[in-house]
This record gives structure tokens, C-alpha cells and sequence, in this order.
């Protein structure tokens, strides 16, 4: 039970000659904030798919907290995906109203008052907001959920540096220290020092799991570098 | 980076940056490291008193930006050296002990001097020409205050 996620044998191919994922086995702890990285089409998206249920593994299992994926799961693992899924005409405290029926442990208070800290005003439509608010409340909903697994898929992407810094302040406090996040994007330098662990994917392998101090001290450059030095076209 | 010395207005700016940005962090050495000596810095220079409290780590963690496990093993490296203290129910202090808190601080001058005398034998100065330079520049200094009083 000390693992939170056991993943055995992945594996999902679309169709003979795409495989997205290809035979993964990988054991992540508790309390550790890990980043999922690899260049476009490595594999990313279809994985987190897989950790939320989206997608049907091809092969091989997965097991968070103790239970596979399904309905036990879901209730534990709060996804952020690289594309909304909210209705823009919906009022913010519409969308709160729907996050408090849908998820047993999701906290309107924390929502509510993440949003004040921003002055984004509840009763305001969500298509009426800056592209960088509008990451933000996706954001603050994930974060409002007491979960065991948070999974972003690139949180970051397209939002100005002071964005980002609010994203990643928010991300370090919310998260419980018996939860883990993994966070999905190919903005290595943008949140290397939010990071514990990094996992590397090509081609729908697993080209490294390692901790972030491990690759500065073995290989005496940052994440980033040594990325754009495994995955040099 | 090199600030200067005694300038009132300089030491807002570097208390202002202490508190309200990311730590700028090198991108080619472990973190916790740059953790550690950037505290190990606050506690010498007095920004944390001898006996004070220190904030929580994830309160650090998240003034400058880091994991807070990282900031946790910074932490746990303060205590090895016995820097910083943790009471079980009331947080982490300061140690009390000045004369530890001074052999670090001397510690770290020495490392600066090193690295100083290195950099100035490669130049190719002679013991008495940094001597000379070492004094013109204490000379600057004092006049600079002058002037700002």
C-alpha cells in the first residue's frame, strides 16, 4: 500500500502501426511532485488518458492507491487536461455548483477562496475571462479536490510568466503531502524546481525515471539541458 | 552578483527581492545545495536572528517556488550542521548559538578570500598589488558613505 501508482506492462497501440504507449512498468511513491516529459507524440497525453480511465490500456494494468482504474479511482484522482472541458457560457459559481455534486472531496470553501485571492469575481461567465484566468480557475478547481493523484496535463502552457509563478505557488500549496502530482509538459526550465522526480518519454518508452538532484549532480547540468541533450534531433 | 555595500537604497531592493521573488536558482547544481547556502546567507547576515523563528517549509518552499520535499532536505542539512533547530511542537529556530553561527560566517569569508586570491593570482598581481587595490577600494567605499550621509 506504500506505492501509490503501479503501472505493469502498459501498453495501448491505436492500431497496428501507432503505438502510443509501449510496454511500460513504473512505480511511483507518495508525496512527490514528478514531471512527465518527452517531445510531442512521445506518449504523454495517451498515458494520462490511461490514468484517468479515458483510455483503454492495449495490455497491462494499472493500480493507484490500491485499486484499479475505474469508478474507485476517478473519485481519487483529480485530472486537469490539456484541453477545457467546461462550457464557457457557464457562470463560475455554476461550475462550483457541478465540481460539489460530482466529486465527494472537492472543498467550494478553498475554491472560493483561491478565487478571491485572484478577485476573479464568481458570478462572471468563464468565456468572459483572459486566457490566463481562465487556466488559473481550471487550476483552482483540480487543486480544490482533496485527491491522492493530481494529474496536469501542461498547466503552464501559454501563460505569461507571472501566471506561471501563480500556477506553481498554487500547485506547491494545495497539494497534501500524502498526494502525488505529476505534471505533463515540454517547459522543462519552467518548473524544474518544482520537481522531484522526471520521467523521460520517446516513442512511447520509458527512457528514465530519476530525481531531479540525481541529474544535476551526476551530470552537472539542469533538467532542461540534459533533456534537450537525450532527445538532440 | 555583486551588490554594493552600505547603500541604504540597494539593501531595500535585496530585502525586497529576499521576500517577494522566485530565488533565482543555477541551473547546473543540485537545489537543496543552493538551498542551504541561500539560508545558510540569511542566518549569517542576521535577516534570521540568532534564536528566531523561521518560517514553515512549505511557507519557503512556496516564497521561492521550490518543491517543498527539496526545502524539507535543506532544512534537514541546517540541522546536521546544528544551524537551525527543530522543536517538536514549535517549529524550527535559529540556533542561539552565536559563536557557531560566527564560525560559519568565518567559514564562508574564507571561501570568498580563496577564491578572490585565485582569481587575482591568475590576473597575475603580486601579494602587495592586491594589497594596494584590496585598500584603494575600502578607501572608495568609505567616501561613497560619506557622501550618502
Amino acid at each position: 500500500m506504500n506505492e501509490l501508482v503501479e503501472i505493469v506492462g502498459l501498453t495501448k497501440a491505436y492500431d497496428a502501426k501507432h503505438v502510443a504507449v509501449n510496454n511500460i512498468t513504473l512505480t511511483l511513491p507518495r508525496g512527490k511532485i514528478i514531471g512527465l516529459l518527452g517531445p510531442n507524440g512521445s506518449g504523454k497525453t495517451t498515458l494520462i488518458k490511461m490514468l484517468n480511465g479515458l483510455l483503454t490500456p492495449t495490455q497491462g494494468s494499472i493500480i493507484i492507491n490500491g485499486k484499479y482504474v475505474g469508478v474507485d479511482s476517478k473519485a481519487q484522482v483529480a485530472y486537469l487536461p490539456d484541453r477545457t472541458y467546461l462550457s464557457g457560457n457557464q457562470k463560475i459559481s455554476e461550475i462550483l455548483d457541478c465540481f460539489v455534486d460530482f466529486y465527494a472531496d472537492f472543498s467550494r470553501e478553498k475554491a472560493e477562496e483561491m478565487l478571491r485571492s485572484l478577485n476573479i469575481d464568481p458570478s462572471t461567465k468563464l468565456k468572459t475571462l483572459s486566457k490566463g484566468n481562465k487556466e488559473k480557475v481550471q487550476l483552482i478547481l483540480v487543486m480544490s479536490r482533496n485527491a491522492c493523484l493530481y494529474v496536469l496535463d501542461e498547466p503552464i502552457a501559454g501563460v505569461d510568466p507571472a501566471a506561471r509563478d501563480y500556477i506553481l505557488r498554487t500547485i506547491i500549496n494545495n497539494y497534501n503531502p500524502d498526494a502525488t502530482v505529476i505534471i505533463s509538459t515540454h517547459l522543462i526550465g519552467d518548473i524544474e524546481q518544482i520537481l522531484d522526480e522526471v520521467i523521460f518519454m520517446r516513442y512511447g518508452h520509458l527512457v528514465l525515471y530519476t530525481s531531479v538532484d540525481n541529474i544535476r549532480e551526476q551530470h552537472g547540468k539542469s533538467v532542461d539541458a540534459y533533456f534537450r541533450e537525450v532527445f538532440a534531433c | 552578483m555583486y551588490y554594493k555595500l552600505n547603500t541604504a537604497e540597494q539593501k531595500t531592493t535585496f530585502t525586497e527581492r529576499m521576500m517577494q521573488m522566485a530565488w533565482e536558482l543555477d541551473a547546473d547544481r543540485p537545489i537543496y545545495a543552493q538551498l542551504v547556502e541561500r539560508i545558510r546567507m540569511q542566518i549569517v547576515s542576521g535577516y534570521y536572528q540568532p534564536g528566531g523563528k523561521l518560517p514553515s517549509v512549505r511557507e519557503l518552499a512556496a516564497t521561492a517556488a521550490v518543491n517543498p520535499n527539496t526545502m524539507q532536505k535543506a532544512f534537514v542539512e541546517l540541522e546536521r550542521t546544528g544551524l537551525i533547530i527543530t522543536q517538536r511542537t514549535n517549529g524550527r529556530n535559529v540556533t542561539e548559538d552565536e559563536e557557531l553561527i560566527a564560525g560559519v560566517k568565518q567559514g564562508m569569508a574564507r571561501e570568498h578570500m580563496e577564491v578572490f586570491f585565485s582569481k587575482m593570482k591568475e590576473l597575475g598581481f603580486t601579494k602587495e598589488e592586491i594589497r594596494a587595490l584590496v585598500d584603494g577600494e575600502i578607501m572608495q567605499n568609505v567616501q561613497e558613505e560619506g557622501k550618502g550621509l
